[in-house]
């Protein structure tokens, strides 16, 4: 995705301020970069381009450098999540038990693609790489509870019982 | 570094922090005629061992006994028919209970605790019952902990006999006797491409320092979908992953370790966070351990989601923070690795045998296995078989005996297809080498890799181009795309299995992915570009029928099969 495609984003005042405090706790640790913008994402749910300056300038590394870590790792992202995040794990064996299937059906009825959050920011979709649960395969992962043996026909049941 | 003798006085309060425990457990169970062992591992959570929990709690409370002792341990392995929990009766066998949800706890309540009657309705697991095979032909020697700790309590471990290995490492006189050790074992590296771990030891204590740092990295970015035996070791045995880098830190002459665990298992970094900050109480983590004069620390990174992290010397420049790209070897990290100092990196599974190989001499761990392949190794068991699970097997052992004797033959009255070993990196192995045994060497010349341990069973329904295609999706996301072979040429792999796999397959696209297949197995840069083809090469091997048809017929994977079932009917 290239940055211009991003809508702009402005940082809140207390999100500005969660930043620094992140910066400012990690800032001495070798290899910082990271688990800096793992926190801020933990913290503000995904990670605009204007944190990233910030976050750039507050270690002292080029921006460059910052935007080519985010890009590089899945679990990074520039587009903000829904307050329901589901995740379909595309792990083989999920995949061979219908994994496929499930995001299909879940895309179709949200009306959105993978990695695609709904325009009114209630839904996010992603499909996760294998999180080791391939006993209870296939599964999903709504907002970190782990769903077992998902049935596609009967998958949107667990998605809006989160409304 | 010169180890001073351990201190006799902090020796001894290992051994009687032991006998403490022992004593304080036995004074814990005086008095209970039950013990009830709920097991939670992730697996077990997501099917409701929590609940299970609660549902055992208020029933305790409700017969209002005090002879009932209730607690958990991490998984037992069997996860397919979780939540578990296990009744344990003094001088009798203990009876684990499956599938369970609450009414079936009460059940157990109004029969078992309170009539003292085993629920057979149930079909418990007890000696001989049908799903008792799974244990029996398997060899826990690294999962020997499972069942009996609970992960989040350090004196459980010790109680084991946990942290005596490390002592003993303490107490030689030259840590190259630890690396001797290793060496004689003959254990091999347990994360895919079994290098003899004693050598890599003997590299990274050789290995001189300009600074005097050197670095202990445990590998825990187990990337193969289908696999998660490193996930179930740190949630359900976290110390034994541990103390074997603190032997590891010993022998090299580091002091600095660092855990690498990837994010997608929230509740390995939990578990492994409470485990290093109760093993700092303890003393076993931190400035001079135990009076001996070594210092080790531990740190946990957590990484953020990238396959190819996986490799080592991906895995060292994201933990310097940069995007997660290999580089040329040499220089190997076991003499310029992270921050350029000498470093070395292994496995959570080959970590987790050190304490054993150490307590219980070299002798000990190779008197199972094969020629070139010593010791036991796990597998992720899952797919299309009747029992799903972790499990521990002596190497040598055959696949089919994993198969039909552990895995408990194919589900339903399907046949069997094909068994995918080492995830994207390795391949699928048909019936007829179903003989072959569980060995580095063996296990390439049929095709696959050892791999991490990521095993999974196929039967007759899969489509092979189809699953094939699935692996090349998922390294042509994955690749880091730096060299050439790797980024451009999974991605045309890709896109004629895409067009073979939609019905549009043309004459020559077979031997068009073997011809790019080989290619990039010979000029990629890493590991991941130098496996990456073996899925579609051994099925195009083994089941170039189903490549054929796909291109004769000219139907999508969903008509071609529909099709066939028709026919069948």
């Amino acid at each position: 995705m290239r940055v211009i495609d991003l809508p702009k984003y402005d940082l809140k005042k207390e999100e500005i301020q969660k930043i620094d405090r992140i910066i400012k706790k990690l800032k001495s640790k070798k290899g910082a970069l990271i688990p800096v913008l793992q926190e801020i994402q933990k913290k503000i749910g995904f990670l605009p381009v204007e944190a990233q300056k910030k976050v750039a300038l507050g270690l002292n590394i080029p921006e460059k450098d910052v935007y080519g870590v985010v890009t590089f790792y899945s679990f990074f992202t520039m587009i903000p999540r829904g307050k329901i995040n589901i995740r379909v794990c595309l792990g083989t064996a999920c995949y061979v038990k219908g994994g496929k299937r499930i995001i299909d059906r879940i895309g179709k009825e949200l009306r959105i693609n993978q990695g695609e959050t709904t325009p009114d920011r209630m839904y996010s979709l992603q499909a996760n790489r294998c999180l080791g649960a391939c006993g209870i395969a296939p599964v999903i992962v709504v907002n970190d509870k782990v769903y077992q043996k998902v049935d596609p026909a009967k998958v949107m049941d667990i998605i809006y019982s989160y409304k | 570094m010169a180890v001073k003798s351990v201190d006799k006085l902090r020796k001894n309060y290992l051994i009687k922090l032991k006998e403490e425990i022992i004593a304080e457990n036995i004074k814990k169970l005086k008095g209970k005629k039950f013990r009830i062992v709920v097991h939670m591992g992730t697996c077990g959570i997501a099917a409701g061992a929590d609940k299970i929990k609660r549902v055992v709690s208020n029933e305790v409370r409700n017969v209002s006994s005090n002879e009932i002792d209730v607690s958990t341990t991490g998984c037992i392995g069997f996860c397919s028919i979780e939540p578990m929990l296990t009744v344990e009766a003094s001088g009798k066998e203990p009876v684990i209970y499956h599938s369970l949800d609450g009414y079936k706890v009460k059940k157990i309540f109004a029969n078992h605790i309170l009539k003292g009657q085993v629920v057979d309705e149930l079909e418990p697991i007890v000696k001989d019952s049908k799903l008792s095979y799974f244990y029996r032909y398997q060899e826990p020697r690294v999962l020997h902990n499972k069942g009996k700790i609970n992960p989040l309590e350090i004196k459980d471990y010790i109680r084991e006999d946990g942290y005596r290995g490390f002592l003993k490492a303490l107490e030689m006189n030259d840590p190259y006797e630890i690396i001797k050790i290793i060496i004689e074992s003959g254990i091999r590296g347990r994360g895919g491409a079994g290098f003899p771990t004693g050598k890599k030891w003997d590299f990274c204590y050789k290995a001189i320092s300009i600074n005097g740092l050197k670095y202990v990295i445990c590998n825990g970015d187990e990337g193969d979908p289908g696999a998660f035996m490193d996930r179930n070791l740190l949630e359900s045995d976290p110390h034994s992953v541990l103390e074997g880098i603190l032997i590891a830190g010993l022998a090299v002459g580091s002091s600095k370790g660092y855990i690498y665990v990837r994010a997608e298992y929230p509740l390995a970094i939990k578990t492994l966070t409470n485990a290093i900050h109760q093993a700092k109480k303890f003393g076993l983590i931190g400035k001079d351990i135990l009076g001996s004069g070594f210092d080790f620390d531990i740190e946990i990174y957590q990484g953020a989601g990238a396959f190819v992290c996986g490799e080592e010397t991906a895995l060292l420049r994201s933990i310097e923070g940069k995007r997660g790209m290999p580089r040329p070897k040499p220089p190997f990290p076991a003499n310029e690795g992270l921050y350029k100092e000498p470093t070395l990196i292994n496995n959570v599974e080959t970590f987790s045998n050190i304490p054993q190989i150490i307590l219980n001499g070299a002798e000990w761990f190779n008197s199972v296995g094969t020629d070139t392949s010593k010791g036991t190794k796990i597998f992720a068991l899952t797919g299309a078989v009747n029992n799903i699970g972790l499990v521990e097997v002596p190497m040598g052992i055959t696949l089919r005996d994993i198969v039909y004797k552990i895995g408990g033959g194919i589900k339903g009255d399907k046949k069997f297809k094909a068994v995918q070993i080492g995830g994207p990196s390795g391949g699928c192995i048909p019936e007829k080498y179903l003989d072959t045994p569980v060995d580095y060497e063996k296990v390439k010349e049929a095709g696959a890799i050892m791999g991490s341990g990521g095993m999974i069973v196929l039967d007759e329904d899969t489509c092979m181009v189809d699953l094939s295609r699935f692996f090349m999706d998922f390294i042509q996301e994955e690749s880091c795309g730096q060299c050439t072979p790797c980024r451009v040429g999974t991605r045309r792999m890709l896109e004629i299995l895409e067009r073979i796999t939609q019905g549009k397959g043309e004459e020559g696209d077979i031997e068009k992915l073997e011809e790019l297949g080989k290619m990039i197995q010979e000029t990629s840069l890493c590991g991941l570009g130098k496996t990456a083809p073996n899925p579609v090469l051994s099925t195009i091997k083994y089941f170039r029928e189903d490549y054929e048809q796909h291109i004769e017929t000219k139907l999508s994977c969903k008509r071609l099969h529909r099709k066939e079932k028709v026919k069948k009917v």
